[in-house]
């Protein structure tokens, strides 16, 4: 392998010779995966450990009047049962408030329920015993006397006067509202030759991690240290809220953090179980295990979407859009989550509707209420379905009317592909998106035409096929714009640290976690090309507050473009100071030289002049055989955080191609195409592999997944057999495709794609539905599209 | 009903005589008494499939199987296909073709397409995607895995 001296200093340290940027490589490390010898924390043991069980409430709202814990207690193998009251000795409640989401506002929660449960499955009481199996016996012979209240279950009279008030300190059930009002929107409508309105909903749904969330918490008395073994997207986070709420300092509590059983933002939040077992763990001096069982998930993993948004968009008779309008309701349960609110989805959707299109006529109102339910909170692609499905479906509904063709309507208005950067109606900056050239390339890969006539020739024969396109913009890589400036401290920046270890290798600490993405990948693919080193011999480390610079994890789609950018830096620095040694070693100077597989080159020709091991050597154990003054420095440490943009936006499209079956209201999925545009790609499979799986839990959305809760707040379908989550046979093949337009803002260029699948999937299905029930004169504007909402819309029950 | 009963079966090859009480399941008495952590417990109802193991030659699900029942059994769980090679070639098409993600379902989800490897050599990919259908994968989109599945059964029947 040679060099290209001549360009050496001119190459961007992506192209450098061996590069892994851009390259599949497979993730390291996957046999221990493959060969069940993980440690996700369901598999964590410790001496002394207890398991905890929590006894919930099953009513939806009820007052506690009694609990008498004394029968559980007297059973072999209990250590404890303790209340709500009694370990409020031991934490503080908090409120899931943000400053920056004006007059978002929230009661005071605590770990278990004080006096009063607000949903069906809130923990009334903790049972500690030596195994999980006696905790389970014993949680049964603890007996509750509740007083029924009435329930607030449907977000549409949440905010009657009637209705009651879950918490009377609020004065009212109204949780967040915001508006926003851009260009001149009434008089838009007034002159469209066609407007359309109409209502979208979208059912509850939840994540269904295949791992339960789990924590073991250990107090260690003696240190008076915590430490937290979860598995969590963010561990500098649930360090931050624990050390608060315990009266701890952070440097007391150590969070960890290995193999993470799935996450998609449901182990991004807090949740009072988590934080009833970190103070029982220090109430009772030892460690104590939590892991949720599955009906437990069901009822207090966070839930999300569950919104009701009344949707209007104006054209002008050839078709360019002229206003949007929304009006949308959202019920997030009886809390807004800890600590990233459960406003953040509703004021997506504000920020998000509308905005591929060129239209500066925009007026929102969103508002969030609370309800005697399961929280609501971050799930992949916060608000991006609610908006996408939202806009593509007015775009698609009024194209209908008008008779243009959906490729048509949405070249005539999405944002030229040269007027970059400009800025949403609802003010959200883009430095550069793609739609025009992701659309083209989209309509390429699923030969749109021939779809079009094979649609046509297949009606003749009563068979009823859909083409569905949506097109979205993602945020992704947020700064500190996202919560920091809000008052959470969630760190918007990361940390990564390299060193070369004594035998050549490369150790690299970074504060991004792993829950299947390719974060140890992509840290290492980086670290690798940019030091010339190959990646089997850099080893990454992260999920360890005590082991790992600060930063905020992997959420939100910023572990490629954030962590990923500060890995390049730190690289950078630590190839700067192998370089200054081996000069010094070599008696010549770093412009010189340079690191090639493993070894130090000369620049000029490659010629092979000092292994790194060698270096290592002669640095860590003979660094007196170095000149005078010199002292060599092979660890480097680099932060990122982008200041430029306070988002780095992605695009892309989708399409989705079904079949109707008018007789029975079941939807085939036969194929789906996508098209992003996330900026530099780190690793081609890795990407496509998040769209994928990110694309099938929108699909889940669209067809199957639903939170069905009865009038008195029941959740009546809490199991994996009720609950219907996609299986391999109903899935379709997933084509994807890219359109590259790195962010200038860092040297890497990358931009997350972990959450794009999920934001366009439903919206694609559900125009495809609509495309298909065309004949019929059938409009569905719900999801998820279960067979009974198709036969509803075609009258035929 | 509730004391102790022994049993002795087969683990991995290893013999196992112990003490279980009648109600414990496979799966808690694999990953609980026995450390083998390998076998992942996801609905406990035996719908997700994460805990997909080999009783005499059959695949079941470990959570709906009392430990008593594989009383002289055989039992092989995931971490004796891998020791004993069994399963190496499946393992890297899934490593290669990133078939798994955060890797909880993919022991079952191997379990569960040996199975049906050993059944059927020459499997199209709906036939695959129907009998992966017992195993839930929420990460993938499956399609990776019918993938890594489909370069098994191919690459197994030009190596016969």
């Amino acid at each position: 392998m040679t060099t290209r001296p001549a360009h050496r200093d001119i190459l961007s340290v992506l192209d450098r010779p061996n590069s892994y940027i851009g390259k599949t490589v497979p993730r390291p490390n996957l046999d221990r995966l493959l060969q069940g010898r993980g440690l996700y924390v369901s598999d964590i043991e410790l001496p002394r450990m207890a398991h905890v069980v929590f006894l919930r409430s099953p009513h939806a709202h009820a007052m506690i009047m009694a609990i008498d814990g004394g029968a559980a207690k007297r059973l072999p193998g209990v250590i404890a049962v303790v209340t709500g009251k009694e370990l409020a000795a031991v934490i503080t409640p908090w409120v899931g408030v943000l400053s920056h989401l004006k007059g978002l506002k929230s009661a005071p929660q605590s770990a278990i329920a004080i006096d009063r449960v607000c949903w069906q499955g809130e923990a009334v009481a903790a049972v500690v015993a030596t195994s999980r199996a006696a905790a389970e016996d014993a949680a049964e012979h603890v007996t509750v006397e509740y007083r029924e209240l009435e329930a607030v279950t449907d977000m549409r009279t949440a905010l009657d006067p009637k209705t009651p008030v879950i918490h009377s300190a609020l004065g009212d059930n109204l949780a967040f509202e915001r508006t926003h009002d851009a260009g001149q929107v009434d008089r838009a409508f007034a002159q469209s030759d066609t407007v359309v309105e109409a209502e979208f909903v979208f059912g509850r749904h939840t994540g269904v991690t295949l791992e339960p969330r789990a924590v073991v918490a250990d107090w260690n008395a003696a240190e008076a240290r915590l430490t937290i073994y979860q598995g969590t997207q963010a561990p500098h986070m649930v360090q931050n809220i624990a050390a608060l709420h315990l009266g701890l300092q952070e440097q007391q509590v150590r969070v960890v953090c290995k193999d993470v059983g799935g996450s998609f933002g449901i182990k991004v939040h807090i949740y009072a179980d988590e934080m009833a077992t970190y103070a029982l763990s220090k109430l009772l001096r030892r460690p104590v295990k939590f892991v949720a069982d599955r009906i437990e998930s069901f009822n207090t993993d966070i839930h999300a979407r569950d919104h009701r948004c009344m949707g209007r968009i104006g054209v002008e008779r050839d078709g360019t859009i002229t206003a949007f309008e929304i009006d949308d309701l959202t019920g997030i349960g009886p809390y807004s989550m800890y600590p990233r609110t459960s406003a953040i989805e509703a004021n997506q959707v504000v920020n998000l509707v509308g905005s591929p299109y060129v239209t500066k006529n925009y007026r929102a109102r969103a508002r969030v209420v609370f309800q005697n339910k399961n929280l609501m909170c971050q799930y992949r692609a916060v608000g991006h379905p609610i908006a996408c499905s939202v806009t593509e479906g007015l775009v698609d509904l009024v194209a209908m009317k008008i008779g243009v063709d959906p490729v048509e309507i949405r070249r005539r208005n999405l944002i030229a592909d040269d007027a970059y950067p400009c800025a949403s109606p609802s003010g959200l900056r883009f430095e550069k998106l793609s739609h025009h050239a992701s659309l083209d390339k989209l309509l390429g890969m699923m030969d749109y035409q021939l779809l079009r006539a094979e649609q046509a020739e297949l009606r003749k024969k009563n068979i009823h096929r859909g083409i569905g396109i949506a097109s979205f913009v993602e945020v992704t890589n947020p700064s500190a714009a996202f919560y920091g400036v809000g008052g959470a401290r969630i760190s918007s920046q990361d940390g990564v640290a390299v060193r070369l270890d004594a035998q050549g290798s490369v150790i690299c600490q970074t504060s991004i976690t792993e829950q299947g993405q390719g974060s140890e990948s992509l840290t290492a693919q980086i670290v690798g090309s940019v030091l010339g080193v190959s990646m089997e011999r850099v080893r990454v480390i992260l999920g360890d507050t005590d082991n790992t610079p600060y930063g905020g994890g992997t959420w939100a789609s910023r572990g490629a473009g954030i962590g990923g950018e500060a890995a390049l830096q730190a690289a950078k620095s630590l190839r700067k100071n192998i370089l200054d040694v081996a000069a010094a070693i070599l008696q010549s100077t770093a412009a010189e030289l340079d690191i090639v597989s493993n070894s130090v080159v000369d620049a000029d020709d490659g010629t092979p002049r000092i292994e790194l091991k060698e270096l290592a050597r002669v640095v860590y154990f003979r660094p007196d055989t170095l000149p005078p003054g010199i002292q060599p420095e092979l660890m480097a440490t680099r932060h990122f955080v982008p200041r430029e943009y306070p988002f780095a936006f992605t695009n892309g499209v989708q399409a989705s191609w079904l079949e109707v079956d008018a007789e029975t209201g079941f939807i085939k999925l036969l194929r789906h195409w996508v098209v992003e545009d996330c900026g530099t790609i780190i690793n081609p499979q890795l990407v496509d592999e998040q769209i994928r799986g990110g694309v099938v839990q929108g699909l889940g959305a669209a067809l199957f997944e639903k939170c069905i809760y009865d009038e008195r707040g029941q959740l009546t379908n809490a199991n994996m057999a009720d609950y219907l989550v996609p299986m391999a046979a109903e899935m379709p093949d997933i084509d994807v495709g890219h359109v590259v337009s790195p962010t200038a803002e860092s040297e890497l260029g990358a931009k997350g794609a972990g959450e794009a699948g999920t934001a366009g999937a439903a919206a694609a299905v559900a125009n495809a539905v609509n495309d298909a029930l065309r004949p019929f004169g059938a409009i569905v504007t719900e999801i998820p599209l279960t067979p009974q909402v198709i036969l509803t819309a075609l009258a035929r029950i | 009903m509730t004391a102790p009963m022994p049993i002795s079966l087969q683990v991995n090859g290893e013999r196992v005589d112990t003490h279980v009480l009648p109600r414990l399941n496979l799966a808690d008495f694999l990953r609980e008494h026995l450390h083998l952590t390998g076998t992942h417990v996801g609905c406990e109802h035996g719908v997700c499939g994460a805990c997909t193991v080999r009783v005499n030659n059959e695949i079941v699900r470990a959570c709906l199987m009392l430990a008593v029942q594989t009383h002289g059994a055989s039992v092989q769980t995931i971490e004796g296909l891998s020791d004993s090679g069994e399963v190496a070639d499946l393992q890297a098409a899934f490593r290669d073709r990133n078939a798994l993600q955060c890797g909880y379902c993919t022991p079952g989800m191997l379990m569960a397409a040996q199975d049906f490897l050993l059944q059927q050599a020459e499997p199209d990919r709906e036939q695959i995607r129907e009998h992966l259908s017992g195993n839930y994968c929420r990460c993938t989109g499956y399609q990776a895995i019918v993938d890594a599945v489909e370069t098994t059964a191919r690459s197994r029947k030009a190596h016969k």
